[in-house]
């Protein structure tokens, strides 16, 4: 097998900037030339970071499709409880700025048991054609039957893009189908766009716990799909005036559920959750009791917000996992983050950073989340939180 | 019963250090640990075996150096790993790496149960697990918080992590799943799990081993590609309040208004002559 990572020797010049960016220590410098060893992943970071072009990653064509026939944006319109998702408003957002550059229709897949009225309401917000299929098999969450009819519903109406929410269902939903359809899938992307020259989509997202982003191209197979990260793109409002769209209600045999729903709990907490909430309020280790936990609700019902909480807090057993925010925890986009006696390690970075506003309330100067903060108070949070939560109640 | 656990060897985050002066991510010296998601799914394996009896087999793809995590992994009670190592395979994208590990756990044979982490903390996408589920024409199910039983007849009951609560699944085995940091708490390696990971034979398996279509593995079989990569600008320096504390706060939240948060906006005109 050929290499599929090369540095072209004519062209490094030895200074080492690959060296710098390599995360897993696979290039060194010999006789002032970098070279590669067999920790290389070909992650490509190395191929951004050289200022030289000396570094190519050669991708051999393979069986491609006829990438030509497909055509238009497709959305999966996920819905629970009998209303749509609060992530398709912000898809919809998303492929009516992809259609400016494209000028071709948008499509949505919507399934489930009672749908009809969704569909009304996805052609008034701009969808072209809601291609439906309404039938009580399909599950709430039977990501395995809906993929089935998803990957159907996409070879049958081809279209070249195809986007689902950055969710729970749609991370879970949307690698199914790629894997059946066999084409690229790009992860809880925070940009969309479509490139001038060869009109493909471009998908942006962050990794490593967002201190990097990459923007990925899917060239050679159809659709191109992406999930999209909850909460960063703006919602679409309704179209003005009346909008022509069209239903077609489909039909496919629905696979027999080897997953069963035996019940679902709502989470137990009188704040909103966090993934869907503009206003955030998370504590930390500062907070040094469990029972502290109560000044940093009391903040959060003053805004109307939800409670979120370090890896520290939840590590110490003083709120439910559900709550922590960060790397292994949730990823949250809220309008304003408040974080309250939270140091601002990168893992809580992580799942904070992209939030509109970020809050700090520490009383360590020094503490990291200062450098992410767009304004925060240096002060005691027992002070802070309830002053705070009194001059907003007012 | 026997378990497969899928676990990717990542730079460890946790010493990743952002140079405040170029805001670029200092990665030099950084060592691999096994992905932290993958460490709980480990410890779910072992649990079911410990539970239920049977084999836990420890599975990864990736370069000669990912050894040492399945060393590692041993060292926890796995009883066998397999390393998927083949230039051919870099460079793949989750697509690929599906594949790829799905051939490889279908070489292992009858599998009951499949485990790994809900995401790589590299990657971040949580895309392999639905993948290999769907290579395997298996169930799956996503961010597991509990395993709450296996029953005889080979049903399993679940309860899977959303995100306004939770749900209460059944399913039958074989199955795959995704499991969430709430799910248990890693043990430690024993000195006589050290013992054995320290001798054991891990087989390499390249893709002469395994049935493999070549179109479908490595960069070859990654559709996706990366055009470029690149730092997210560096947040302009904040607005910081000190000093009195009713103070600040009464001119963080002016701040916060003026840039058009309507926050406690409504109660801003009773409190005025208050």
């Amino acid at each position: 097998m050929a290499e599929p990572i090369r540095i072209i020797v004519d062209k490094c010049v030895g200074c080492g900037l690959c060296i710098k960016v390599c995360a897993y220590d696979a290039v060194s410098l010999v006789d002032k030339m970098a070279v590669l060893n067999e920790r290389c992943t070909v992650c490509g970071a190395c191929v951004s970071a050289c200022k030289y072009d000396a570094i190519v990653i050669e991708r051999r064509p393979f069986k491609g499709q006829d990438v030509e026939s497909y055509s238009g944006i497709c959305i999966f319109a996920e819905n629970r409880h009998g209303a749509l998702s609060s992530v398709v408003y912000e898809i919809i957002g998303a492929a009516r700025e992809l259609k400016v550059s494209l000028d071709k229709k948008i499509s949505a897949i919507l399934l489930g048991e009672k749908v009809r009225e969704m569909a009304d309401e996805l052609i008034s917000y701009g969808v072209d054609e809601v291609w439906m299929m309404e039938d009580s098999a399909i599950g709430d969450f039977n990501e395995e039957i809906q993929a089935d009819l998803v990957a159907k519903i996409l070879l049958d109406k081809k279209p070249e893009i195809f986007l689902g929410g950055g969710t729970i269902i749609g991370r879970s939903l949307l690698p199914r189908v790629a894997a059946r359809i066999l084409t690229g899938l790009t992860a809880d992307c925070t940009e969309l766009s479509i490139d001038g020259d060869n009109k493909l989509l471009k998908q942006t997202r962050p990794a490593f716990g967002g201190n990097i982003m990459a923007t990925i191209l899917c060239d050679s197979h159809r659709p191109q799909m992406a999930t999209v990260r909850h909460k960063v793109m703006k919602a679409a409002e309704p179209l003005e005036g009346p909008h022509e769209g069209q239903i077609l209600e489909l039909s496919y045999p629905v696979l027999k559920p080897r997953v069963e729903v035996l019940e679902f709990v709502p989470e137990e907490m009188d704040t909103v959750n966090l993934a869907d909430a503009d206003f955030i309020v998370s504590g930390g280790r500062g907070l040094k009791d469990p029972k502290n936990f109560s000044l940093i609700e009391g903040l959060a019902k003053a805004i109307g917000g939800a409670v979120g909480a370090s890896r520290a807090a939840v590590d110490a057993g003083w709120i439910p996992y559900s709550h922590q925010v960060g790397q292994t925890g949730k990823t949250v986009n809220p309008t304003i983050y408040v974080a309250c006696g939270i140091s601002g390690a990168i893992q809580h970075l992580a799942g904070m950073k992209s939030s509109d506003i970020i809050v700090a309330i520490n009383n360590d100067p020094s503490a990291p989340i200062f450098n992410v903060a767009h304004y925060g108070i240096v002060g005691s949070l027992f002070d802070v939180v309830p002053e705070m939560a009194k001059q907003i109640k007012g | 019963m026997k378990i497969v656990v899928c676990i990717k060897q990542v730079p460890d985050t946790t010493n990743v250090r952002i140079n405040p002066e170029t805001n670029t991510l200092m990665r030099e010296g950084v060592e691999s640990i096994i992905n932290p998601f993958d460490m709980y799914a480990l410890e779910e394996g072992i649990r079911l075996k410990e539970k239920h009896g049977g084999t836990v087999i420890v599975l990864s793809m990736g370069p000669p150096q990912v050894e040492s995590a399945l060393r590692d992994a041993l060292s926890l009670g796995v009883d066998e790993a397999i390393l998927l190592s083949d230039r051919a395979f870099a460079g793949a994208d989750t697509l690929a790496t599906a594949y790829t590990l799905a051939r490889g756990i279908k070489k292992v044979g009858k599998v009951d149960v499949i485990l790994m982490g809900r995401q790589a903390i590299d990657g971040d996408t949580g895309q392999v697990g639905p993948g290999v589920a769907e290579n395997l024409g298996l169930p799956h199910v996503t961010e597991i918080r509990m395993i709450e039983g296996i029953e005889d007849d080979g049903t399993i009951i679940v309860e899977r992590l959303l995100e306004d609560g939770y749900v209460r699944l059944k399913s039958k085995l074989p199955i795959v799943l995704t499991v969430v940091k709430e799910i248990n708490e890693p043990r430690l390696p024993s000195l006589k799990g050290k013992m054995a990971a320290k001798k054991a034979e891990i087989p390499s398996w390249n893709h002469e081993d395994i049935e493999f279509d070549l179109q479908r593995i490595g960069l070859t079989g990654s559709p996706t590609q990366v055009m470029k990569i690149f730092t997210p600008p560096k947040p302009s320096g904040g607005k910081i309040f000190e000093g009195d504390v009713q103070q600040a706060v009464t001119s963080l939240l002016a701040e916060l208004r003026e840039a058009g948060i309507p926050i406690g906006q409504q109660r801003e005109e009773g409190s005025r002559n208050g």
